[in-house]
């Protein structure tokens, strides 16, 4: 006979209500689990992705995932010209938080090197990949922007041509490509009155100086236009990705980049490391932390519920001890309903997430490995969490049945 | 029956125990010197003003409240020696004792027949064995009818006999019952000490009931009454002595 499940069987309600409320706080240490997945997941989404063998990025810098990193467009041209190198793709990103329609659309804004990219690789579930070199745009999903949408961005109104799915930056905003010129235009896009005051500014120095005075063009070129300077050049970007050709050694081709004395070059690899081991590693310990408080946590009210139970139980413990049942009658009575609690709170706690991790707003990533690392430690605070109830059930005296 | 008679057929001897609680101003014997043999098969009645000291002997005979001095014997073992165990008491209480109480102190979680097989499954007899005999013991006891039903829904006499049921699941060589009768009306509680007598002379199995109903004590084979922790003597000398 199992006394386990028949005092279940007769204090159903009470177990039930118990179980749901250990499964619902299995749920949060599984989701925080599924949230460091996720946050993984999403800030190397991206590189993943994008399929670079190399990433050429400003000189000491740990690339445009760890800060900012600016080096000349011109740069996907030197690149090109190494041996070993099948092709080369500025890189340029940055977070834009624009009002739309009454609600705040931050993007993470991609630009795709046209014509050579145009976001071919990207995993559409809709639309189709930029057709033209301006004024088009591939939105992810969690942005909100349905195809044919219109946004203003800067000055200029972009179409959503193409829509992903799941393709965030490592902050968990939706990630929108645009070519590399129209994300550079969005990215430097300064209000009129801005680029007046600038203008009338640069045209005050130049005539503060010899050269201004002495030659009227720099005066006149000083009033306009950006890119009518030399000396202003064209928008930096953040990063070149190289690719490599097919038998081509990548340690003699990085070797050679690497000696360039402006920039510095990382492998696919160590820029998913440089990312992990970089911004996403504290909210990884964070996250971690808050896990390992839950678990304590979880298994404190364990205890304690079972503690309860066994407390409730303390006169027909004591009626069974007087009758003659061993310790390990006891104990398997206290220690089976534990696990029961624990098993049945981690099936809830699966079950519960299936209908609330897809409502979350950040990516939560349920990997089978870390749901066996869960199960071997709810298996683990079970146990622990029955020793309470064991210790004092073990130390019931027989007599207590007299009072 | 002469002594070396009585203590050969004796199912339970008691030779001056002696229980202490406290020390000091505080100190309260409850129970000095008491000597007390019981026979296969003989109902005995212990009596008593409250505070006499009864269930302090019924409990140390029962290995659940070791005396400060004295001996034990059960069934020709000796089991206590003042407070030291010579037996495994758990191990000897589910194969030689029976409990009956004032409340039945059933398992709530368990019905009619479960409460009887848990006895039985303890000591290690297999489940549908356990199962059969808890049955033929309820039936013996007139309450195999409601051998599915938990507890609350038993009234007061069938728990009573459920709980009798209970006691004498592993053929105990002694029962002890402790105001078995209190909580019940005096016709059930006459009916609950004519089973007593009838496991006593059926089963050969010694029954001490500790009892303030003196309407039926014309059941016992003998009395003996207790106070200030004293065994003052017996009623009725039939078979055993004191």
């Amino acid at each position: 006979m199992n006394l386990a499940t028949k005092d279940i069987r007769h204090n159903f309600g009470r177990f039930a209500l118990t179980t749901v409320g250990v499964g619902l706080l299995l749920m949060i240490v599984m989701g925080m689990g599924g949230i460091y997945r996720g946050l993984i997941r999403e800030a190397t989404l991206l590189v993943d992705r994008i399929g670079g063998d190399f990433w050429v990025v400003q000189g000491s810098t740990r690339g445009p995932f760890a800060e900012i990193s600016r080096v000349p467009p011109i740069l996907e041209d030197r690149v090109r010209g190494v041996p070993g190198v099948a092709s080369a793709r500025r890189f340029v990103s940055h977070t834009i938080q624009r009002e739309f329609r009454g609600r705040p659309l931050r993007i993470v804004v991609q630009g795709l090197a046209w014509p050579d990219d145009q976001g071919a690789w990207l995993p559409l579930i809709a639309g189709r990949p930029l057709g033209q070199a301006h004024l088009e745009m591939v939105a992810d999903r969690s942005l909100g922007l349905p195809l044919g949408e219109k946004v203003k961005l800067g000055k200029d109104i972009y179409e959503v041509v193409g829509l992903t799915s799941g393709m965030v930056g490592s902050g968990g905003d939706g990630l929108g490509f645009f070519t590399v010129s129209d994300a550079q235009s969005i990215q430097f896009d300064l209000p009129g009155d801005a680029i007046r005051l600038d203008r009338q500014s640069r045209r005050a120095r130049a005539e503060a100086m010899d050269m201004g005075r002495v030659q009227p063009l720099v005066l006149e070129r000083s009033a306009g236009m950006s890119d009518g300077i030399p000396a202003l050049g064209p928008p930096m970007v953040s990063a070149v990705l190289v690719a490599l050709e097919p038998g081509a050694d990548p340690h003699a081709v990085a070797a050679t980049i690497a000696s360039w004395p402006d920039v510095t070059v990382y492998s696919e690899q160590q820029q998913k490391d440089l990312l992990l081991s970089g911004m996403v590693d504290k909210a990884r310990r964070q996250l971690g932390l808050f896990r390992a408080l839950l678990i304590i946590i979880s298994t404190i009210i364990m205890a304690l519920i079972i503690y309860t139970l066994t407390l409730d139980k303390v006169h027909d413990i004591a009626m069974l001890k007087l009758i003659g049942a061993r310790n390990s009658v006891i104990v398997s009575l206290i220690l089976q309903q534990a696990l029961l609690i624990g098993a049945l709170g981690y099936g809830l706690a699966y079950w519960f997430g299936t209908f609330a991790f897809p409502r979350f707003p950040r990516m939560v990533t349920i990997e089978a490995p870390d749901l066996l690392q869960l199960a071997a430690i709810v298996l683990g605070i079970s146990v622990l969490a029955s020793l309470l109830g064991i210790w004092k059930a073990v130390r019931i005296e027989p007599n207590k049945v007299l009072s | 029956m002469t002594q070396t008679s009585a203590q050969s057929t004796a199912a339970l001897e008691a030779l001056n125990l002696t229980k202490v609680y406290g020390t000091g101003n505080t100190e309260v014997i409850a129970m000095n010197d008491v000597t007390l043999r019981v026979a296969r098969g003989e109902i005995v009645a212990l009596l008593g003003p409250s505070g006499a000291g009864k269930s302090t002997l019924l409990t140390a005979l029962g290995l659940i409240n070791p005396p400060n001095s004295g001996r034990i014997v059960i069934g020709g073992t000796p089991v206590m020696d003042g407070p030291r165990a010579l037996v495994d008491l758990p191990a000897f209480r589910r194969r030689h004792l029976g409990f009956v109480f004032q409340k039945a102190n059933l398992i709530p979680f368990l019905n009619a027949v479960e409460n009887v097989q848990v006895a039985l499954e303890i000591n290690d007899v297999p489940p549908r064995t356990a199962r059969q005999r808890a049955m033929e013991l309820l039936d013996y006891l007139g309450v195999a009818d409601r051998a599915d039903n938990l507890p609350d829904a038993l009234s007061g006499g069938q728990q009573q006999r459920v709980a009798v049921a209970r006691a004498l699941a592993n053929h105990p060589s002694l029962i002890l019952a402790d105001e078995p009768t209190a909580a019940l009306d005096s016709h059930r509680g006459r009916q609950v000490m004519e089973l007593f007598r009838k496991v006593a002379h059926e089963r050969a199995a010694a029954v001490l009931v500790v009892t303030h109903d003196h309407r039926s004590l014309d059941v016992f084979d003998r009395t003996c009454e207790m106070e200030d922790g004293r065994l003052r003597g017996t009623v009725d000398t039939s078979t055993a002595m004191v």
